[in-house]
């Protein structure tokens, strides 16, 4: 099947925020691994002075007991205070939303914060958890086999990828 | 057939920690790598993670220890795992039970990890071996064999602060032939690629054949700190020290105590480490062991984060 163009959908996604980032003074917080690459250009086009989060939520996931630990846990980074941020959370595909609660629970044991948003390139449905997105790159309909990841090139370039359930780890 | 690890299952998947033997880099480094992100956990406000809520952790303690047995009941209680201490030398053993029974019973009340401390080498071997294969066992010193995760601590330490392992000269000084720090920490040197490790010591408190772990021997100072990176210092054991293997500890110090003159022949920007308790004035001086090139306190503070790493990896690590 043929994807949207990664670049393009983050063009849509700066202009859905952008009206509100003057109003809410947006801390960003990217998910590994995607979501710090989609934040890091976030973070840039629109401006953001908070220096930028990242999230690795290994230790977070509720499936550890079936899968261990992932075997290349990343610090997480959150370089603000959190107690009263209001906090944009950016990953780039939003399935189950089991990353996000995941991603939540983490970001509270850092502080309380005032709000707390997602931003997400794409979101292919499919949700387990009460969890949703305020905003959307686009919203795309994937057979459940199949996985949606985000990739980035040496020069920056942000493209989507499309791949077997079963070529996962 | 191969006679495979034990601390590995059938797919080479870590199971349990008993030395770092045999262990391949890439398992050491992903022990490393994810100690990292606790190190991250440790400087927050809530220093608590989820990970293994509801896993019963037993640290045995058939030898007195208060600092490893706390680093580990801390590491566990940050991971929200219930941990059981049991100072086993004042206890069931003393009324005649074997170790076996313990575990055995400790078992039956459904133990999820073993840390094992015991003067025995071989006892966590002993343990991993007989425990079922869902239970974990991590060796936190037996006997002279082996410490692993001293070693490991003592490993993120030295990338910590020298980041690279491949173009460092390392010493170990002082008491090795009584040292399962020392064997561990040799042992992970050696797989994470040191090219040179020196063991400095007096000739009786050396093993015999020392050199086939892959070291250099030196009984001198003067001659093994030159060009040297990092210095790890032991303690000198008086409680292992059977006879007379040394004249006195004043004598001792006169050529082994790390005195800022003596540490003054290494490079300039070599960091001191030591496992502690430190001997002051014996193994080293007050003024190093305090000193700009001591890096002995944030040893401990990474030994947590590490042992946080080796208990959540293997609890992950299901058959």
């Amino acid at each position: 099947m043929q994807l949207p163009d990664a670049e393009l959908l983050l063009k849509n996604l700066v202009k859905e925020i952008q009206p509100d980032v003057a109003s809410k003074h947006f801390a960003l917080i990217g998910i590994h691994t995607g979501g710090v690459w989609l934040a890091e250009r976030l973070h840039q086009e629109l401006a953001i002075t908070l220096p930028l989060g990242a999230l690795d939520v290994s230790f977070y996931r509720d499936d550890f007991d079936k899968i261990g630990l992932h075997s290349q846990v990343k610090p997480s980074e959150i370089p603000f205070e959190v107690e009263g941020a209001h906090i944009l959370l950016v990953d780039d595909v939003l399935y189950t939303g089991r990353t996000i609660r995941a991603a939540i629970n983490e970001l509270f044991d850092y502080g309380r914060p005032a709000s707390v948003s997602l931003a997400t390139l794409v979101d292919r449905g499919g949700r387990e958890l009460p969890i949703a997105a305020q905003y959307i790159g686009e919203t795309l309909k994937l057979p459940t086999d199949k996985m949606l990841e985000l990739r980035c090139d040496d020069h920056g370039k942000l493209s989507l990828n499309l791949y077997h359930k079963s070529l996962s780890e | 057939m191969i006679n495979r690890n034990p601390q590995l299952d059938a797919h080479g998947v870590l199971q349990h920690l008993l030395t770092t033997e045999g262990l391949p880099a890439s398992i050491l480094l992903q022990i490393l790598d994810t100690a990292e992100s606790f190190v991250g956990v440790t400087e927050r406000d809530v220093k608590k993670i989820p990970l293994l809520r509801g896993k019963s952790i037993f640290n045995l303690f058939f030898e007195p220890s208060t600092r490893t047995r706390t680093t580990f009941e801390i590491a566990a209680k940050r991971l929200s795992a219930d941990v059981f201490n049991l100072n086993i030398a004042v206890s069931a053993q003393s009324k005649g039970e074997t170790l076996l029974d313990t575990v055995n019973n400790l078992s039956a009340m459904n133990a999820d990890m073993f840390v094992v401390r015991h003067a025995q080498s071989g006892a966590a071997h002993l343990i991993a071996k007989h425990v079922r294969s869902e239970i974990h066992v991590i060796n936190a010193g037996d006997g002279s064999h082996a410490h692993p995760t001293q070693a490991l601590l003592d490993m993120f330490t030295i990338r910590r602060y020298k980041h690279d392992f491949h173009n460092l000269r390392v010493a170990i000084i002082g008491d090795i032939l009584h040292s399962r720090v020392a064997r561990s920490q040799i042992h992970a040197l050696t797989t994470l690629g040191v090219p040179e490790v020196r063991v400095i010591a007096p000739k009786t408190l050396l093993p015999k054949m020392v050199e086939r772990l892959g070291v250099q021997v030196y009984h001198d100072m003067a001659k093994g700190l030159k060009d040297i990176d990092v210095l790890m210092m032991l303690r000198l054991q008086n409680e292992r020290m059977q006879g007379a293997n040394l004249p006195s500890p004043e004598e001792y110090f006169k050529y082994y105590g790390l005195t800022p003159e003596k540490l003054s022949l290494a490079r300039r920007d070599a960091i001191v480490m030591h496992p502690g308790p430190m001997n002051r004035g014996v193994e080293i001086d007050s003024a190093v062991a305090d000193g700009k090139q001591s890096v002995i306190l944030p040893q401990v503070t990474f030994g947590i984060a590490v042992r946080m790493a080796v208990m959540s990896i293997l609890a992950g690590n299901q058959v």
